[in-house]
């Protein structure tokens, strides 16, 4: 064992080119591993300490900078923006999976339009939505506005993943269906779409993921009032754009640091969801329970 | 690849019957339900055509008249930027998001991809577990929080190394650097391991260390994978806005060294949409039209190289 160790070393000094790109490698590691590491720790450090049960109060006001309303309002805006980007991304999705003819014009454009939208910048998304929602459509800052906006954004993101776990559904599953009598749409309503459910739920989730941490799309569609909204044309701020205007203010730093904590544990808790969900696709075998259990119980 | 026989499936068992009468009425309403579903599917996948027409249309109309008004070299080579006097000038604002794209290039790309080599070729498996969750947080941290933590920690260090303000070019780059690590190292480690596995076995086995296969043999061979990567960097730090405005100072004016502040498209759009209006308000949307036009200019740089890598 010391030995091999000790001829390593010394192959490795014999040539020392290679010795010092491994050390560049190991070092690009390091910086990547603690750049995160330092991140998160100097804010939870720095926040921890600063949260405290008045920020969580039902009302916002100048002297108490309450968070309460934004994490409320970042819930509906989630759910609002999920009601209405992920039945039109499914249902794309299910159109280039399953009904698509493969190659056909209609399918490169939209791939095409799919990756432009994936690339667009989120605050020339905030500006469409300010001036194609808040000002052409009079919606002015409201919910609406924002979550329209918002399902926009995360579209691209539905589509790709609904797809992926679309294509990785068997066709033994589809022409099993067909088999038994099944129209097209019986099969892709209870055959496939239930066997695709992980991947595209770990989809939503990364959707989820990138509308909690939004703010400039935000700015200018949903508006900044930190109070419950009284309807969907009620102007609201989520919890990333109160991060957002406390910075601006500058007069709320150690507020800030709690709410950076509150957002960076909720993205957390995103992450290792879609992270075990992933896991949980990748370690299920590939012959699943569906047909089988159909072919058990004829 | 074997979809044909599926539709043949289809056809067949979708085909309404003439075997019995009492039949044919379900059998052909269900045709017209899975007519109309078919084309509800299709509705559904023109939305993101269509959304990006609607886009296009919006920012183009709403900001080509505002160019045209204010002149086209005016606007993209004027040197100032003052809204009350009604001179828009946005040279200063490109510069500044090339030069802060530019350095998080600088930064992040090396970085980036020499991770990913680690991810690839190095990595224990148990450490594997760790830090790829690892570059996926750093993936899922909202830009917002990076602009604070930029905000608090790089401005203080780069005020006491360089005495100036500590917001600027550096230490926007240096954020954005960080911001796009998980981007191009998850796009490049995927293009290495996508690679076969004998362009590195052959190159060892012809005596070169295992770095000399590494960089002579895969890396070639995934070239364009990572590059494409590098391409994803460039379109999130010249797009990422909440971030630098916190720490690129946002003068609008040209940047004199590389400590001193600059705005950028994104960030001149931020600062200035709450309170502006008529022409003042069109020029922002006509900056917006030229950041839409780099990142369009991006996107298909991305699609030629994905498309060169497959041939």
């Amino acid at each position: 064992m010391k030995k091999s160790v000790q001829l390593k070393l010394k192959a490795s000094l014999r040539r020392p080119g290679s010795l010092a790109v491994r050390l560049c490698v190991l070092l690009a590691a390091a910086i990547t591993v603690a750049s995160l590491i330092f991140i998160i720790a100097y804010i939870l450090i720095m926040g921890v300490p600063n949260l405290s049960l008045s920020l969580f109060e039902w009302n916002y006001s100048s002297e108490n900078v309450s968070m309460l309303p934004s994490i409320i309002n970042t819930l509906i805006m989630t759910a609002l923006t999920l009601v209405i980007a992920v039945p039109v991304g499914v249902f794309s999705a299910v159109y280039l999976a399953e009904y698509a003819r493969r190659g056909s014009r209609v399918v490169t454009v939209i791939r095409i339009t799919n990756e432009t939208l994936a690339g667009i910048p989120s605050i020339v998304y905030g500006l469409f939505g300010y001036v194609a929602l808040v000002v052409a459509m009079g919606w002015s800052y409201s919910l609406i506005a924002g979550a329209v906006t918002l399902a926009i954004m995360v579209l691209p993101i539905i589509i790709r993943t609904t797809e992926e776990a679309l294509l990785a559904v068997p066709d033994s599953y589809r022409e099993g269906s067909f088999g038994l009598g099944a129209g097209k749409l019986r099969t892709v309503f209870r055959i496939i779409l239930p066997s695709a459910a992980p991947g595209i739920l770990s989809g939503v989730i990364l959707a989820v993921g990138r509308i909690v941490g939004e703010t400039a799309a935000l700015i200018f569609t949903a508006g900044t009032v930190a109070s419950v909204p009284s309807g969907p044309l009620s102007s609201v701020r989520t919890l990333s754009v109160h991060l957002y205007c406390l910075l601006n203010e500058g007069l709320y730093t150690k507020q800030a640091y709690a709410t950076a904590v509150v957002l960076l544990v909720v993205v957390i808790g995103i992450n290792a969801l879609s992270g075990a969900i992933a896991g949980r696709i990748s370690m299920r075998p590939r012959t699943a329970d569906l047909p089988k259990k159909r072919a058990g119980s004829i | 690849m074997n979809k044909a026989p599926v539709n043949n499936l289809v056809n067949l068992s979708d085909k309404p019957g003439g075997t019995a009468e009492t039949t044919k009425n379900p059998a052909k309403r269900r045709a017209l339900t899975e007519k109309t579903m078919s084309w509800v599917f299709f509705g559904c996948a023109l939305a993101s055509a269509t959304a990006v027409v609607t886009i296009c249309l919006f920012l183009f109309v709403n900001g080509f008249p505002a160019i045209g008004k204010i002149g086209v070299p005016e606007f993209l080579l004027g040197m100032r930027w003052k809204p009350s006097q009604n001179v828009f000038g946005i040279f200063p604002m490109i510069i500044g998001s090339i030069y802060v794209t530019a350095g998080a290039v600088i930064i992040g790309v090396p970085i980036g991809i020499l991770t990913a080599v680690f991810l690839a070729h190095y990595c224990p498996k148990k450490l594997y577990g760790f830090i790829k969750p690892a570059v996926d947080l750093l993936a899922g941290i909202p830009s917002v929080v990076y602009g604070f933590f930029g905000l608090m920690v790089i401005v203080p260090v780069m005020q006491s190394v360089f005495g100036s303000g500590g917001k600027g070019i550096l230490t926007a780059s240096i954020l954005l650097g960080i911001m796009i690590l998980p981007t191009v190292i998850s796009t490049a480690e995927s293009a290495i391991r996508a690679v076969p596995p004998y362009y590195y076995e052959g190159s060892l086995a012809l005596g070169a260390t295992k770095e000399r296969s590494i960089f002579r043999a895969v890396f070639p061979a995934a070239k364009s994978g990572i590059l494409s990567g590098v391409i994803l960097g460039v379109g999130r730090a010249i797009g990422e806005t909440m971030a630098v405005v916190m720490v690129a100072g946002n003068q609008a004016v040209m940047p004199e060294s590389i400590t001193s502040g600059v705005r950028t498209m994104t960030t001149n759009i931020v600062l200035e949409m709450g309170y502006a209006a008529e022409l003042h308000r069109e020029a922002l949307i006509a900056t917006a039209v030229v950041l839409f036009v780099f990142i369009l200019i991006i996107n298909l740089c991305f699609s030629a190289i994905k498309l060169g890598g497959k041939r």
